[in-house]
């Protein structure tokens, strides 16, 4: 009994402590993060190196989750004679809630992953050591820019996704379900509205970016420094951010449509 | 304080790893324009007193201080300035994987100084010359030898020109050639450009042919220090175990360890 109690004490010692750290370390990150105002290009190559890691699997999913949508949305709508609206559900849809989410749970698991790995694989091999005996300080040279990518990255493929969404959806609606072009545009155009929808969802996929951004780095920056530790962090860096995405999503919906 | 031929200052340091004392009350001198080798068995604490040195670990008790400074009190920007005039060679060599033998050598120089880019060119291929790598310069870390790694690191670790060289196993997995000319290039660096150095090594032969000064180290104390000669003339039991690598003598050989029959035929835990 006094043995679990321990247990339990300990957890959430230990849980409070690695929160602690990570809110310690996101102010780091973000103080560090002004390098890549005196040397854009970290933040260039870093935006590039998860940006391409990302952008196939990005498109290709915004592709399918279209055109699903533009399916579901026909069928329900058509029963009520507004299948012309096809469009405007699409969008919505993908602009304010679907771009955000799974172009955010799709970046932590290709790109978050991979930072979390990289950053743990440098820790392990002594490479963040030797960085910070060479006077160079490892959160900024290193983990700032990538923070920094991770936040200018999500909204940008979030876009992406979004774009690409909408001609998946027009592509089943306009040219499998015969629903006319105009319609499916015009509809569109006069639904979605830059404030509050589109502007919604850049500051979801802002947020997403960030909590992406920060959990992939903490875990890979606190991982036991050996090939299991690294593993174990990855993983649960993919799980943690995807939970935090979906339950902040839940939130600023809330916050944001009342 | 400074001023005096004495680069970095060791005093009564303690320093605890879980319930193990690393160190237990160790002094010692590293002396300007001297190479000084600090030699030991296996887990004594080498490179944890390389780190002490540098400042990424904290001692519990003692004083620290290089050039004039107590290591563990400076602010970060202070211990930064100060490592930049020190260069450290990782005992794994710790190359940046995604740069090239080049950039690897080129990133301290480029972190910290403007220079332009011939200029750095040059200075690059100099530092990679000297360690007989400058044909390598496009390879990247995965495609060299455990060697080669380990004289890219060294390269890359005097890249700046610092004061203070801190070597940790320099001559690990290095042929005899090879091994020859790091005598002669750590020494030649450390004459010629009036450097300090510390060599942490387990190579008797060779570190004592380096060294000017020589600190062993054992079981959390120090065990011996001395000239090269005095030490090859001590008859002190445990150095003569050390220089003569046997394994039975006053050094134990093992990690801390309860007896091996009791432990045998006791037949519990991992
Ligand atoms: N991160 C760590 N956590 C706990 N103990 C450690 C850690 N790093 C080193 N130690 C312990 O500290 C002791 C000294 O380690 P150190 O690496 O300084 O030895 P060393 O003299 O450099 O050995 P070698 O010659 O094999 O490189 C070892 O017994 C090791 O078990
Ligand atoms: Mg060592």
């Amino acid at each position: 009994m006094t043995g679990r109690l321990q247990a339990l004490g300990r957890a959430t010692l230990d849980g409070l402590q690695a929160l602690g750290g990570a809110v310690l370390l996101l102010g780091r990150l973000l103080r560090g993060a002004t390098v890549v105002l005196v040397r854009p290009r970290l933040l260039v190559e870093q935006v590039y190196a998860v940006g391409t890691l990302s952008l196939v699997i990005i498109a290709v999913s915004a592709l399918f989750v279209g055109m699903v949508l533009g399916l579901q949305g026909y069928y329900t709508l058509v029963d009520f004679g507004a299948d012309d609206s096809v469009g405007t559900l699409v969008a919505l849809s993908l602009v304010r809630e679907l771009g955000p989410v799974v172009t955010a749970l799709l970046f932590a698991g290709r790109a978050g992953s991979s930072l979390t790995a990289e950053i743990g694989l440098m820790k392990a091999t002594e490479q963040l050591s030797s960085m910070e005996m060479m006077a160079v300080d490892p959160e900024r040279r290193i983990l700032a820019p990538r923070f920094a990518a991770a936040l200018v990255a999500v909204p940008l493929l979030a876009a992406v996704f979004s774009a690409v969404g909408v001609i998946g959806g027009y592509l089943v609606a306009v040219g499998m379900l015969g629903i006319d072009g105009g319609a499916f545009w015009s509809n569109m155009q006069s639904a979605v509205d830059v404030t509050p929808d589109i502007l919604n969802g850049v500051i979801k996929s802002v947020a997403f970016g960030f909590v992406a951004g920060w959990i992939a780095l903490y875990m890979g920056y606190t991982a036991e420094p050996t090939a299991q530790g690294v593993s174990r962090a990855t993983t649960q860096g993919v799980v943690r951010t995807s939970l935090a995405v979906l339950g902040l999503d839940f939130l600023l919906t809330a916050l944001m449509f009342d | 304080m400074t001023g005096d031929e004495v680069l970095a200052r060791v005093r009564d340091l303690r320093f605890q790893r879980g319930r193990r004392w690393i160190f237990d009350g160790v002094d010692l001198d590293i002396r300007r324009g001297q190479v000084t080798a600090i030699m030991g068995p296996s887990g004594s604490g080498k490179t944890t007193l390389l780190r002490l040195l540098g400042g990424q670990l904290r001692p519990h008790g003692g004083s620290v201080q290089v050039a004039g400074q107590e290591v563990p009190r400076l602010s970060r920007p202070e211990l930064y300035r100060l490592r930049r005039r020190m260069g450290m060679l990782f005992q794994s060599g710790a190359l940046f994987t995604h740069l090239s033998v080049f950039e690897n050598v080129a990133f301290p120089i480029r972190e910290h100084a403007e220079l332009p880019e011939p200029l750095l060119r040059a200075l690059v291929l100099l530092k990679l010359e000297a360690v007989g790598l400058r044909g390598a310069r496009s390879l990247m870390p995965a495609e060299l030898s455990g060697g080669m790694a380990r004289r890219v690191a060294l390269a890359r670790a005097i890249a700046l020109d610092p004061v203070l060289v801190m070597y940790d196993e320099p001559f690990t997995g290095q042929d005899p050639i090879t091994m020859g000319v790091l005598i002669e290039l750590i020494r030649r660096l450390n004459d010629i450009l009036g450097l300090s150095s510390v060599v942490v090594s387990h190579d008797v032969e060779e570190t004592l042919a380096i060294a000017d000064y020589v600190y062993v180290i054992a079981d959390g104390r120090l065990l011996a220090e001395g000239s090269p000669a005095q030490l090859r003339a001590s008859d002190s039991a445990a150095v003569r175990q050390f220089l003569d690598a046997r394994a039975d003598g006053p050094v134990p050989f093992h990690y801390p360890a309860p007896g091996l029959a009791e432990e045998l035929l006791d037949g519990e835990g991992p």
